[in-house]
């Protein structure tokens, strides 16, 4: 019987607890090679906790996690050079120009054709002019866009994005996941996306998980979502999971 | 040694290189940070410079001790400069919230600590280089002098400030920017137990064995065994390099397992105060 390769994401039974306060609560889930999975949940449902232990900056307190078949955060020089992120919270250096940050992190990830890369990324997301320039003094919607550079340069075939249009105006914001949509469409990149933008979820995400205070509450296909809570957009079925009245309400 | 143990520990010469890469990039692109470098030690080797001209000239102990304080002010900030510049580079990460990035790419945390190291030198040689040049001219103290004992004194007190800002780094990584000050404030600590301006001697008896644990007063005391009595003391810089090996293995095991308490309590996410 052929051995089938493991979930480019692999979460069981996952724990962890601060002190004695426990913010994600034995968890489980894997995301299917190619896929693009909605994270949803208010502040505090450990969204950003389980983001950072699938990146490997957090050990979990108890069970398992797993990116491209090795454990995290033990094994994950195994894998790092395969995966990627994008976060607000988390800045490129300012000072440096475009291309400088380019080449050093193109550098770190082992990025053989970096020149020809760093051209191909500042076509792709309208960055050429700008190479050149420190990256503190873009706009915005460009530094976001060079975070994002920053995030592909290494071709990942596992992209976590953490709120990746968080202060962006609408029509960047559009750009950027018409952007995304493509590089995974293309790459068959694995993507996990955390983000309160109910409509990015939904545009983007194949699948939605939904956490409260730590565990799963609900884990389906947004159009699924929407059949079984009885409404019509996400962020109503998001409100509804949020307030906890939803599901047996929406049953009868 | 286990397969993901050797995976953390393998270096590469590209990241690394990638490393020094950003902080030179960054150095290039601030001149306030160069100036920084050069302006504080020229201010206290000229300040000390003087001072010793005054004394040479108003007792005979240290007109004999010709260059002693000048000499102490120069390794001094070698130590001081060499820590700073360490932790300066590892403190850039932390205040471009850059971190985050670092942690999660195939950047290994020994790579990291070679390149900070690697950068401590460079830092220091735009800093203390022109100093030495300046010293020459002002005061007519040659630290080059020394000859082969400075390369032991410089070796000796790099590893020495290596090892603190490679722990101070762990402690700031583990407890976010409200340890910052330590980068800033620990090598003070040293200064007086080190003995730099006076001899071993000087201190309270009890106070003595706590010096002599310090690798750094093996340097001090065997320059001006150098330029007192002109005795180079190879068996103190043989006693110096072997607590500085102590030293620095004490710092890196400490930086590995604050990395590892960082990780645990996920303070590699929150990385302010």
């Amino acid at each position: 019987m052929p051995v089938l390769p493991s979930p480019p994401i692999e979460v069981e039974r996952f724990v962890k607890i601060y002190k004695t306060v426990p913010a994600v609560d034995g968890i489980s889930f894997s995301l299917a090679a190619g896929s693009i999975t909605g994270l949803l949940g208010g502040n505090g449902a450990g969204k950003t906790t389980t983001i950072a232990t699938i990146m490997g900056l957090i050990t979990p307190t108890s069970g398992r996690v797993s990116v491209l078949g090795a454990d995290m955060p033990k094994q994950r020089y195994r894998v790092l050079h395969r995966m990627n992120f994008e976060s607000p919270y988390v800045e490129v250096p300012m000072r440096l120009t475009v291309r400088q940050n380019m080449t050093v992190f193109g550098k770190l990830y082992g990025v053989a054709d970096l020149r020809e890369r760093i051209a191909e990324l500042g076509r792709q997301l309208d960055l050429t002019e700008f190479l050149d320039r420190p990256t503190g003094r873009l706009s915005a919607g460009q530094k976001t866009r060079v975070s994002l550079a920053k995030a592909l340069i290494n071709r990942p075939d596992v992209l976590l994005l953490d709120e990746p249009t968080a202060s962006l105006d609408p029509d960047t914001a559009d750009w950027v996941r018409a952007h995304l949509e493509r590089y995974c469409r293309e790459r068959q990149a694995t993507v996990l996306l955390a983000s309160h933008n109910m409509a990015e979820v939904e545009r983007l995400c194949e699948r939605v998980i939904i956490m409260k205070r730590g565990r799963i509450e609900d884990d389906d296909a947004p159009a699924k979502l929407l059949a079984r809570y009885g409404r019509r957009t996400l962020e109503e079925v998001f409100l509804d999971v949020a307030r906890g009245s939803a599901l047996s309400e929406a049953a009868q | 040694m286990s397969a993901p143990a050797e995976e953390a520990y393998a270096l590469s010469a590209r990241r690394i290189g990638a490393m020094m890469l950003r902080y030179w990039y960054l150095l290039r692109s601030s001149w306030p940070r160069l100036l920084d470098l050069v302006y504080w030690p020229t201010v206290q080797m000229v300040t000390w410079g003087f001072l010793q001209y005054y004394i040479a000239t108003n007792a005979g102990f240290f007109a004999r001790a010709g260059g002693t304080f000048i000499g102490a002010v120069l390794l001094w900030d070698i130590l001081f400069r060499g820590q700073l510049g360490f932790s300066i580079s590892f403190l850039e990460e932390m205040w471009s919230r850059n971190i985050g990035n670092l942690m999660m790419s195939p950047l290994r945390p020994i790579e990291f600590v070679a390149a900070l190291m690697v950068m401590s030198v460079v830092r220091l040689s735009i800093g203390a280089v022109p100093v030495t040049f300046l010293a020459i001219g002002f005061f007519g103290f040659n630290l080059y002098g020394l000859g082969l004992a400075l390369v032991a004194f410089f070796f000796n007190l790099m590893l020495t400030s290596w090892a603190i800002g490679i722990f101070v780094s762990g402690l700031i990584l583990r407890n976010g920017m409200g340890a910052e000050n330590l980068a800033w404030s620990i090598m003070f600590l040293f200064m007086p137990l080190t003995c730099v301006y006076y001899p071993v001697t000087t201190l309270p008896v009890w106070l003595q064995p706590l010096a002599w644990a310090l690798p750094p007063t093996y340097v001090f005391e065997g320059m001006r065994e150098l330029l007192i009595h002109h005795n180079f003391r190879g068996d103190l810089m043989l006693d110096a390099l072997g607590l500085n090996v102590l030293l620095f293995a004490g710092g890196l095991f400490g930086f590995l397992k604050l990395l590892e308490s960082a990780r645990r309590h996920g303070s590699l996410m929150q990385t302010g105060e």
